[in-house]
């Protein structure tokens, strides 16, 4: 990289940066909202691991391994709650900056860009991901469904996850016209905690519905959390990891298009 | 660098021009906004945009803040151009936009802090000057409240003094008193007026007659997307209308009416302009005029003689362009 490039590319850093810290000077009020959001993926946790988890005990993988019906469910739910603090933070929380509070109006009118604008939003979703992330993980681990080291893996590819979703979630936010398009994509989501591969594994399902499923971004996050967690890698977390950086870096890159086109009149 | 420089680098160079435009175009489809604007703004001055809605001044607004881009011709802001530097010109304006844009999620001293740091401003220095600042637009007192409890005055002051916090080079401000109370106009008004002392070159934009008169030392008309006349206040008014204007008043008689009276005025004064509730004489002698119109044997229910005004000139150029298109 030359140096100028450099210098550039240090300053966009910063600008997206200055994005952050406005977002944590509005939401510090504001963090009883997202720390209980994280509550919402702990409830499904204790609903269906352990609830429906006592009563179906033990299930065969496809691979032919046996194991705890919670271990098979919870990594799914952390994939989930990865997906959805992010999710909320980009479609929702941008749309409103976007098209009600008119906030991105005013930042433009300072060195700022769109893309720095959406790379700061990106960095802000991160975050807050990264909170649902880790205290899902602490309850996991004090319930003792962390079978091995390699768990801890689970963060960081949460990560993955995270971004993909911050590029979803944003180029959403552009689209969007008004709230009803929020159950629409709702409606989604729900779909994919459903079907994704949450609850039981993918080759159950009819073989017609199996492609869909897989291009469902919340299956490759999900194979990949539960791959790590239950120890099993493979050369299609790659496949999942590729995936997902696509989804992130395509969908960060149509949302700072659309912000350019709607705002730079 | 050596300290005589220093002093030459520090001091404004004298007609130093900000910004140049020429021939300046924006199209939205078929729509013409702006048709090809030409303009020259100095350093240190105050410079106007005056027109109705919908002439295009705050599009040419936003093509200088570098937020929308130019279909067609030529600007330079700082001597930069626009379409390549955004950040770097944007880090030397000063944006009021007409609604303010504050962010309604944060109190006002974080409006200004946060806001100082999309410009790479370093916190405590942010600080420092947010204080400075709230304390010249009189916020001060409600610096830990939220931007929804201000009143539409209050906004208007924390978004002119949220646009000085990285000390520009030029402030812009799109219609700055619209939607005000008087005494709040006054006051965004005398604010304006210090800035300009102090030497802070302003560009504005407006549709009041008296707010350009006031504060803008150069100013142009535009209608129709077209720059329609130039010049101080007092060129304008010297240029396109008469010294004086007398109104005259007749009660309960009504538009046609006023018409054939204002024919019987011809000949007095420069020119007569029958308007839907009085007759204009413009003049440059008031007190000659009020007696002509008497020895015609016409007997006004009121008279008022006043000095002519932008607004005069602006209904005179912009009234003359409605009647060509009917």
């Amino acid at each position: 990289m030359s140096v100028i490039a450099y210098a550039a590319a240090r300053t966009s850093f910063k600008r997206s940066g200055s994005l952050l810290h406005r977002n944590w000077i509005a939401m510090r009020r504001a963090w009883v909202l997202i720390v209980s959001g994280a509550f919402e993926s702990l409830l499904f946790l204790f609903a269906f691991g352990f609830g429906v988890g006592a009563l179906v005990g033990d299930i065969t993988l496809p691979g032919g391994e046996t194991i705890s019906y919670t271990a098979y469910v919870a990594p799914a739910i952390l994939a989930n709650a990865a997906m959805m603090g992010v999710l909320a933070e980009t479609s929702i929380n941008v749309f409103a900056k976007f098209k009600w509070m008119k906030l991105y109006d005013g930042i433009l009118n300072t060195p700022l860009r769109p893309w720095e604008v959406a790379l700061g939003e990106v960095w802000w979703a991160l975050i807050r991901g990264g909170i649902y992330v880790a205290m899902f993980v602490a309850v996991m681990g004090a319930f003792g469904l962390l079978d091995s080291w390699w768990a801890i893996l689970a963060v960081p590819a949460c990560v993955f996850i995270s971004l993909a979703f911050a590029g979803i979630g944003l180029t959403l936010a552009t689209l969007f016209r008004d709230w009803p398009d929020f159950d629409l994509m709702m409606a989604f989501v729900f779909v994919m905690f459903l079907f994704g591969g949450t609850f039981t594994p993918v080759e159950a399902y009819p073989e017609f519905v199996q492609p869909i499923v897989y291009v469902m971004p919340l299956f490759h996050g999900i194979e990949l959390v539960r791959g790590i967690s239950l120890g099993q890698f493979g050369p299609m977390m790659l496949v999942h990891v590729a995936y997902l950086c696509a989804l992130a870096i395509g969908g960060t890159w149509i949302a700072q298009r659309r912000l350019s086109k709607a705002l730079y009149k | 660098m050596s300290a005589a420089a220093s002093i030459l680098h520090s001091m404004p160079i004298r007609d130093e021009i900000l910004i140049r435009a020429r021939d300046l175009r924006k199209s939205y489809g078929e729509y013409e906004a702006v048709k090809g604007v030409d303009f020259e703004i100095k350093r240190g001055e105050a410079f106007g945009f005056l027109g109705a809605n919908g002439a295009g001044k705050s599009t040419t607004m936003r093509m200088i803040g570098c937020v929308s881009q130019p279909s067609g011709g030529t600007m330079e802001v700082f001597g930069l151009d626009p379409h390549t530097d955004g950040p770097a010109i944007r880090s030397r304006l000063g944006v009021v936009p007409q609604d303010n844009t504050l962010d309604g999620m944060l109190t006002v001293v974080e409006n200004m802090t946060v806001y100082a740091g999309y410009f790479g401003i370093k916190r405590k220095q942010a600080k420092a000057k947010a204080a400075e600042l709230l304390e010249f637009v009189q916020l001060t007192a409600r610096s830990e409240d939220q931007v929804s409890d201000l009143s539409g005055g209050m906004q208007r002051r924390l978004a002119i003094a949220r646009s000085l916090i990285n000390e520009p080079d030029l402030v812009i401000l799109d219609e700055p008193t619209t939607g005000l109370d008087p005494q709040a106009r006054h006051l965004v008004w005398e604010r304006l007026f210090q800035l300009k002392e102090q030497g802070t070159s302003i560009l504005l934009t407006t549709h009041y007659m008296d707010e350009a008169e006031q504060l803008c030392d150069r100013l142009v008309v535009m209608d129709e997307g077209l720059i329609i006349a130039s010049g101080s206040p007092r060129e304008l008014i010297d240029t396109h209308v008469t010294k004086e204007v007398v109104e005259v008043r007749f009660s309960g008689i009504h538009t046609t009416d006023l018409h054939d009276i204002a024919e019987k005025l011809e000949g007095i004064g420069a020119q007569i302009e029958p308007l839907p509730d009085r007759i204009l004489v413009y003049t440059d002698d008031a007190d000659a005029t009020a007696i002509a119109i008497e020895a015609r044997g016409i007997h006004p229910t009121s008279q008022l003689a006043r000095r002519a005004t932008l607004e005069d000139v602006f209904l005179r150029l912009t009234g003359r362009a409605l009647v060509e298109d009917e």
